[in-house]
């Protein structure tokens, strides 16, 4: 049985500086109460990483606008106007990836693994400071794993053994995050006694801490 | 030139390049469409013409926007916007979004551009200073897909986005295939580049005046369907 606990007790386990890995694809299958909550709290100089920093006023973009974060490990900033301006100003260190690059990165923390040989890259300003690896002709840039202090990650069902399940396009970068983070919190839509084993994507022994969100 | 260029709207722009786009697909391709004016393209596609899309944050079936007035806000595209999904559909997450794009196994991808350069090399990320959207899906998808189609106007504030040699940070290297705009096609080969068709509201001079880059006229040049 794993911990359930409240969006806002999951929020204070966060403190300053600590890294945070954030799912969701912009406003889709994202921890929006957590969330909420975290801003609420004020801690700071945070590092996020997540696949985009959403819009200025949702979700992971609040926490951007509150001036929580003050480095960013993602793909997109297009959609939260915010982010760029805090980019420009120096008030926000922006570290871009590819959006294939990122998800491995995490998945090799996640597996074990000692990084990512990506083509992605090659011959762009990507290679700069990167160690190039080539392999049968064909080259290659080498990228480290990415982990994190906490994952803060979302599931549609979600049972009290902390197996998850989904629906839709809202697995995105949950899956893998759920693998990398020292410790994982993950947001119910629904929390249910026992998922079927056959619809579980991920792994219950990946959940620490389970908010029950209920469904709006 | 000059007055027929201005004599094209913008909507009329898009649907040039969008209607010339869609003859590109052929049934049971798997195809990845950018945001915006690549995304339009599908909107001409012949009704018999069965194309699997795909879509970066988890989809392989993409649908049409969902139209209310209640909503899955569980399914939605790369765009954020609300959408359904066709028979055979499948979701995924990331992992699989990027085995299946950087993998190999996208046939052709339609993006948008900053700049296109002669030897088929892309700049769409960003401006610095000015303009940094970010990387996306982007860098992956033109890496990955067997054919890369580059669907945008034919210059910018009367510069020509068809260039020798790409100024802006590069998305990928020598990776595009085919550039579309509303005045032309060209293919891009080891070969260089080749002027394959044009827009019959254009000449062959026109085109030349308002390309940067250096081209050849295809043997086979023929009217651009529009």
């Amino acid at each position: 049985m794993k911990k359930i606990i409240s969006a806002k007790e999951a929020a204070s386990l966060i403190k300053d500086g600590s890294t945070i890995m954030v799912g969701g694809f912009l406003s889709c299958g994202v921890a929006d109460k957590i969330i909420d909550e975290l801003v609420k709290t004020n801690v700071k100089n945070l590092t996020m990483i997540c696949n985009d920093t959403s819009f200025q006023d949702s979700d992971k973009g609040k926490l951007i606008k509150n001036n929580q974060v003050t480095k960013v490990i993602t793909t997109h900033i297009g959609t939260n106007p915010v982010t760029g301006e805090k980019m420009h100003s120096g008030q926000i260190e922006v570290e871009f990836y590819p959006m294939g690059t990122l998800v491995e990165k995490i998945h090799a923390k996640g597996s074990g693994l000692g990084g990512v040989l990506t083509p992605t890259g090659i011959g762009t300003i990507l290679e700069n400071g990167k160690k190039i690896v080539e392999i049968k002709g064909k080259k290659y840039i080498f990228e480290e794993p990415l982990g994190a202090d906490y994952a803060i990650i979302y599931g549609t069902k979600v049972d009290k053994f902390g197996n998850v399940a989904f629906r839709g396009t809202t697995r995105n970068f949950n899956t893998s995050m759920a693998t990398a983070a020292d410790t994982v919190i993950v947001q119910a839509d629904e929390l249910t006694d026992c998922l079927n084993p056959d619809e579980v994507v991920i792994p219950g022994i990946f959940i620490d801490y389970i908010v029950n969100r209920g469904i709006d | 030139m000059s007055l027929l260029v201005n004599q094209l709207s913008k909507d009329q722009i898009k649907e040039i390049i969008a209607k010339r786009i869609a003859l590109e697909f052929k049934s049971n391709d798997i195809v990845t469409l950018g945001i915006g004016l690549p995304t339009e393209a599908a909107n001409y596609v012949s009704s018999d013409t069965n194309i699997i899309f795909q879509s970066e944050n988890g989809i392989l079936g993409l649908g049409k926007n969902q139209t209310g007035p209640k909503f899955n806000k569980n399914v939605v595209n790369a765009g954020g916007a609300y959408v359904e999904v066709n028979e055979g559909a499948c979701f995924y997450d990331s992992q699989m979004a990027f085995t299946i794009m950087r993998g190999g196994h996208i046939d052709a991808t339609v993006l948008g551009a900053l700049q296109v350069d002669q030897e088929g090399s892309i700049a769409s990320w960003q401006i610095p200073g000015k303009f940094v959207p970010g990387i996306g899906g982007s860098m992956d998808l033109i890496v990955g897909s067997k054919k890369v189609i580059v669907a945008m106007t034919h210059t910018s504030n009367n510069e020509s986005k068809i260039v020798k040699k790409c100024t802006l940070p590069l998305t990928a290297y020598k990776e595009v295939d085919m550039i579309v705009t509303e005045r032309a096609v060209f293919n891009i080969t080891p070969d260089g580049m080749f002027l394959t068709e044009i827009n019959p509201l254009f000449s062959i001079d026109d085109i030349k005046n308002s390309t940067d880059a250096d081209f050849k006229v295809s043997k086979f040049l023929k009217e651009m369907q529009i």
